[in-house]
């Protein structure tokens, strides 16, 4: 950094070689790359901007007290709205305790020279990438149908994004535990902690803060996923909010796809009022992971 | 172990293995280890469960008819399998979305690593990542309520785009990519040592020659995995190209029309109920094939090519 701002510049005679042209460029192409960053931000506030004020006829208290209905004016998200609560309580539950689980044998256990440890390595690299939709198709024949044979309910839609997002939460976990200076963890074990008591009462301690971040970051994915549920059928006109496992649902997402298909503008809107909804989660979701992270995390 | 157990308390020597079994410790270790493996079940279970349908398909179509066939209407009373139109609605769309992602996140990137001062650089960072927070149908209904009617209002050559058109989930779909693209290729910008820049200054280079002749080449193989990251992204998009593209199997290179991409088609054919075993269900698992072996293969390169840059500089 410092090497660009140095005052060698200044010397008169240095910056005369420098033509219009070579000036013009440089000026040009940090022009060009500030112009970049501004069509990708300006596009973010136009999105934000323009949501908001198509859903805004329909942001009101009826909106989320009402379910779906065939007329635009009293259709409501209450259905989706606490099927999004069930799904993600049963996301949370499954995908940090494996996500973290996962972490820890990765980071505190794991001989990376086995070969079966560098293939759970590149495999979760991999799956990170996999098409949400692939997850739906997993879903729809391996716990919707097929071997497990949950059907199309909650705890199917659950699993589904649970494992769609459980690389996003070891990848997370892991580098909260590698932050964990190493000097604590030869201050246990030589005090004659076993590995499990070293990992369990210091490092993981350590690495809460980190480990939530990552989470919360997790679950805000799984929270605006749509394309697997879409194969898992959470449907998008259900009038009755969840009532167990193996009940049906619907999704803030799925929901808003129906209202965005349906030909009558005036679903347009309730679509957008939903989206704000959805957003205004995400937001909360983020808020609390920023401020999990500058008030609880430590840099060693 | 168990013969010292029984001896009686001052030992001649301190005897420093551990003293009893654990076998809680080892209990742990198997569940940690299962944890991680369930990685790898993952993955085994979406190979199988793509896998059997789809040589149950094929025993039904010919391959040969499935890949090259122009006519894609599996579902309708005389069905025909030719996967080429979803293929090709599928590259053109991704095509349009890199050709914004890849030189937008690209340029972000050199902004953000190379130029921008760090209070700019906390500010903007975080900006462009809440860009790949939003949900993918937020795009969607951006893109079919926004961008393509502005797009109808300045469409300058042939006929104005259709209400579902490639142009504008392509554009959109770009926009979201741009933070995978810029973040992915600032990592590999920030790998490359600070002597580099400091001897090319202290050459005379400019920023401009520092940024594009020495960072940018430096950088690579990370930024090239930055676009293979993002291609692997565009081609497995749904619900952007569900909403704004359409649904009509087009095969066609004109962005204005209409089009389904196989993820597109994957999502309508799961919409409507399929019963198990009837060929309409397994062209799901068939195109879901296609869709997964393409993103596998890419996502095998990019972590390869990941691998290497970190190996030179670390």
């Amino acid at each position: 950094m410092s090497a660009f701002s140095a005052g060698a510049v200044e010397v008169p005679d240095l910056k005369r070689r420098s033509s219009v042209l070579s000036v013009l460029k440089e000026r040009g192409f940090s022009a060009l790359l500030l112009a970049s960053v501004g069509i990708a931000i300006l596009t973010l506030v136009t999105l934000l901007f323009q949501v908001v004020v198509d859903g805004a006829p329909r942001l009101n208290a009826d909106l989320v007290n009402n379910f779906p209905s065939s007329r635009p004016a009293r259709a409501g998200i209450q259905s989706a709205i606490w099927g999004t609560v069930w799904v993600m309580g049963i996301v949370a539950a499954t995908c940090i305790p494996l996500g973290v689980g996962a972490a820890i044998y990765l980071e505190e256990y794991a001989d990376n020279s086995r070969w079966y440890n560098r293939l759970i390595e590149v495999n979760i690299q991999n799956l990170a990438a996999v098409p949400s939709i692939v997850y739906g198709i997993l879903g729809l024949a391996f716990l919707a149908r097929g071997f497990l044979d949950l059907g199309f309910t909650v705890l199917t839609g659950a699993l589904t994004l649970s494992l769609l997002v459980l690389p996003v939460v070891i990848i997370a976990s892991r580098e909260a535990i590698r932050a964990v200076p190493r000097s604590l963890r030869e201050a246990a074990l030589a005090l004659g902690a076993t590995p499990w008591q070293t990992v369990s009462r210091q490092v993981l301690p350590a690495a809460v803060p980190g480990i939530a971040t990552g989470a919360i970051l997790a679950l805000s994915r799984a929270i605006g996923e749509a394309a697997p549920l879409l194969l898992l059928g959470a449907l998008s006109f259900i009038t009755f909010n969840p009532d167990g496992l193996d009940s049906q649902f619907t999704v803030l997402p799925i929901q808003i796809f129906g209202y965005i298909s349906r030909p009558q503008a005036e679903f347009k809107v309730v679509a957008a009022a939903a989206i704000v909804v959805l957003l205004a989660i995400l937001l909360v979701m983020n808020s609390i992971a920023i401020m999990v992270r500058n008030r609880y995390g430590r840099r060693w | 172990m168990a013969a010292i157990e029984g001896a009686v308390a001052p030992r001649p020597v301190v005897n420093l293995g551990a003293t009893k079994n654990r076998y809680g410790e080892k209990l742990v270790l198997a569940l940690l280890f299962g944890c991680a493996a369930l990685s790898v079940g993952t993955t085994v279970a979406i190979v199988v469960s793509l896998l059997r349908p789809t040589v149950e398909f094929f025993d039904e179509v010919g391959i040969v008819e499935f890949l090259t066939g122009r006519v894609w209407s599996p579902l309708f009373a005389s069905p025909s399998f030719g996967v080429l139109p979803l293929v090709s609605a599928t590259l053109l769309i991704t095509a349009i979305a890199l050709a914004v992602a890849l030189p937008v996140g690209l340029a972000a990137a050199i902004y953000l690593s190379e130029y921008a001062r760090p209070r700019v650089r906390r500010v903007l960072k975080p900006t462009l990542e809440v860009l790949a927070g939003i949900p993918t149908v937020v795009y969607g209904f951006f893109a079919l309520t926004f961008v393509t009617p502005l797009l109808q209002d300045i469409w300058l050559v042939g006929d104005p785009p259709a209400i579902f058109n490639a142009m504008s989930a392509g554009l959109v779909m770009g926009i979201m990519i741009v933070p995978t693209v810029a973040s992915v290729s600032e990592d590999a910008m920030s790998a490359v040592p600070q002597a580099l820049r400091n001897g090319a200054a202290a050459l005379g280079s400019t920023r401009l020659q520092i940024s594009t002749r020495v960072v940018v080449p430096a950088a690579l193989s990370g930024i090239v995995a930055a676009f293979v990251l993002g291609f692997s992204r565009a081609i497995g998009e749904t619900m952007i190209v569900l909403i704004a593209a359409g649904i009509t199997p087009t095969l066609s290179i004109n962005p204005a029309k209409a089009m389904q991409t196989m993820t597109a088609f994957i999502g309508q054919a799961g919409l409507g109920d399929q019963s198990t075993g009837s060929t309409g269900y397994k062209t799901i698992f068939a195109v879901g094939s296609l869709l997964f072996a393409a993103t596998f293969l890419v996502n095998m390169v990019s972590i390869r090519l990941v691998r290497r840059y970190r190996e030179v500089y670390e």
